[in-house]
């Protein structure tokens, strides 16, 4: 059953409707061919940049949707419940368009922005490296002042669209002030020096390429900075926490799809013949399952209308990122056992949500540092 | 070049379709309306023809309130206006009845060049609507058609029946119905969907097409459905375990079921 939600215009109604036309007839037939067979689905992007889904929540005038996040994210969970490497992959592009559409100049955003948001174009976000991951502000990848550039040396880790993306919004580091030394840069992913690592072979999301991108003294415009030096860190975190806001969409949308795959099933597989869902043991597991997907999605989107509203959301949005992806976790995994041994199978989906749910629990900010974020906000009142 | 598009809002063939008990018309709320997929079409034909040769696209229907959601969807892909014949008399009028409302709603379209339409809705299947709006408009009927093309005021169709394939060709205005094969319709954008919003839908009675009440709906229906009944139940197939022989058993069904 697909997910009730209360929208608040008709076009939202009739954009989440084209989501799910799209989601239903080309998407989710390509799913669980492309995940097998490790392949990133660049032509899926290009359908939905072309009707316009890479750019719901960005101004009109540079040829975004201009919806509020309550309905890009209801748009965003429900490609995630078709396929789970696309709607990441969503995510990760509206938030490399973060920096640019929020701390860019208006010289800057007449420049760039609607190229990035006309839906040709994919984004990559390029923070983490691998001696600065939970620790963003240990990060090394340096630039240097070279006249009216800067040059570029350093290798990013674990980088969603690695190899494949159109643009990165890079943190690099202009000085070695700590957390006020990182600086925020709008790369074109065709400069030279940039090469990308073969693929991370990942336990899920196995459509969607992560990879490690090497930077060999790529040039880049002083021009092409996004905020003042020594600002990336701040930039880097504000997107980050629209991100999860994301990620949390993404998370209920897998969740609702393992639900759904549980009553679907529970309701045709007989055993002591009748429906294995008039079971009460299955009736009370399928109505927590239920429960947990509802409340998550209340949990993002209480998140979203603040951020609409334009009141503070951090706290909100990290508590959304938790919620919601300990309960893709644990919802996907229950699905499996509602499957049984079905489940365990890959003629299954469930068993390949629960491998893509693991990783909701690890990047954007794993839960624990969610826990900390939230923690510091409750201290510091 | 004008074109009026008739569409109609059906129950989703994803979702199960059923007739009321009380009068054995159409359950609207058992299943979830959509545009039907055969008008996708048509308004995708439309708007390639509009695309290459200029002009407006109509968007023509006949439906309860909420076939707003259809014509929109029609508007959002890219048709420029629409009138909507919305009347609680309608209800239950049968093919000649709808025909003869579309008639008149066309009608208050001006300087229309061609009337596109589906061959066949997916709800109730008549296939004689587009036939009929012809004949009550004088204009020639090209239906069943899987390609359609011009050449001045000429109209030339392929037309595709079980009985093999035709080219016809008529003088416009001319009424032309569609088959699944004319295109693949696109998708609506989002940008589509905004300005879908400001796109004028002119709501009409059948009292304003000049047409009295008694006329249409189910009382005055020349057709009336007597019973119905839901399909049966599939029932479980039967099972060719595989010794080696599982083809040539496969192939002697279809021989037995006249399929091969």
């Amino acid at each position: 059953m697909p997910a009730q939600r209360l929208l608040p215009s008709t076009e939202a109604e009739d954009l989440i409707a084209l989501v799910r036309e799209i989601a239903r007839d080309e998407l989710a037939p390509k799913t669980a061919e492309a995940e097998a067979h490790e392949r990133f689905p660049r032509e899926v992007f290009r359908l939905l940049g072309k009707s316009g889904l890479l750019a719901l929540p960005y101004p009109e005038r540079f040829g975004g949707g201009a919806q509020p996040y309550e309905v890009y994210l209801q748009a965003l969970e429900e490609i995630a419940s078709a396929w789970m490497s696309v709607a990441v992959g969503v995510s990760v592009h509206v938030m490399s368009c973060y920096p640019l559409a929020t701390f860019g100049t208006d010289e800057q955003r007449e420049r760039w922005l609607a190229d990035l948001l006309a839906g040709d174009l994919l984004g990559a976000y390029a923070l983490s490296e691998s001696h600065a991951g939970s620790d963003a502000a240990a990060l090394a990848t340096r630039a240097v002042r070279d006249s009216d550039d800067y040059l570029v040396t350093g290798t990013k880790a674990w980088t969603t669209h690695g190899g494949v993306a159109d643009f990165y919004t890079v943190m690099v580091r202009t000085s070695d002030d700590g957390a006020r030394g990182i600086t925020c840069l709008l790369v074109d992913g065709g400069t030279p020096g940039i090469s990308a690592a073969p693929p991370e072979r990942k336990m899920g999301l196995t459509g969607s390429v992560t990879a490690q991108v090497h930077f060999d003294g790529v040039r880049v415009p002083v021009a092409r900075r996004i905020g003042e030096e020594g600002e990336g860190l701040k930039i880097a975190l504000s997107a980050l926490d629209s991100g999860r806001l994301g990620i949390a969409a993404c998370a209920v949308g897998l969740a609702q799809a393992a639900l759904d795959e549980a009553v679907a099933y529970a309701r045709q597989r007989t055993q002591f013949g009748r429906p294995i869902i008039e079971f009460q043991g299955l009736e009370f597991l399928l109505a927590d399952m239920a429960a947990a997907v509802e409340s998550a999605r209340a949990t993002y989107l209480e998140a979203a209308r603040r951020r609409d509203r334009g009141l503070p959301f951090r706290r909100q949005a990290s508590i959304a990122k938790l919620v919601a992806t300990d309960t893709a976790m644990r919802v996907t995994t229950d699905a499996v056992q509602v499957l049984g041994g079905a489940g365990y199978t890959r003629d299954f989906p469930v068993e390949r949500y629960m491998r893509e749910a693991k990783v909701l629990q690890i990047f954007e900010g794993t839960n624990q540092i969610q826990r900390m974020v939230i923690a510091r906000d409750l201290r510091n009142g | 070049m004008n074109i009026v598009v008739l569409v109609k809002q059906v129950p989703d063939t994803w979702s199960e379709r059923k007739l009321t008990d009380a009068d054995h018309t159409l359950d609207r709320e058992a299943a979830d309306a959509v545009l039907d997929e055969i008008n996708e079409r048509a308004v995708e034909e439309a708007l390639r023809i509009k695309e290459a040769q200029g002009g407006e696209v109509t968007v023509v229907s006949m439906g309860p309130d909420r076939a707003t959601d259809a014509i929109r969807k029609a508007l959002s892909m890219g048709a420029d206006k629409a009138v909507h014949v919305s009347d609680e008399a309608l209800h239950g009028s049968d093919a000649v009845q709808t025909a003869r409302v579309l008639a008149k709603a066309i009608g208050t379209v001006e300087g229309y060049d061609l009337i596109l339409a589906g061959n066949e809705a997916t709800d109730g299947r008549a296939g004689a609507v587009p036939a009929m709006i012809a004949e009550l408009l004088g204009l020639p009927q090209l239906t069943q058609a899987r390609k359609v093309s011009f050449d001045g005021s000429t109209v030339t169709v392929e037309r595709e029946t079980e009985e093999g394939l035709t080219t016809v060709q008529a003088s416009l205005p001319a009424v032309v119905s569609v088959t699944e094969k004319i295109n693949e319709p696109r998708y609506p954008s989002f940008k589509g969907i905004m300005a879908a919003k400001k796109k004028p839908v002119n709501t009409v009675t059948v009292a304003d097409l000049g047409i009295d009440a008694g006329e249409v709906g189910l009382a005055g229906a020349l057709t009336t459905v007597l019973e119905a009944a839901p399909k049966p139940p599939r029932t479980a197939g039967e099972r060719v375990e595989d010794d080696g022989t599982g083809g040539t058993k496969i192939a002697e069904y279809l021989v037995g079921q006249k399929l091969i």
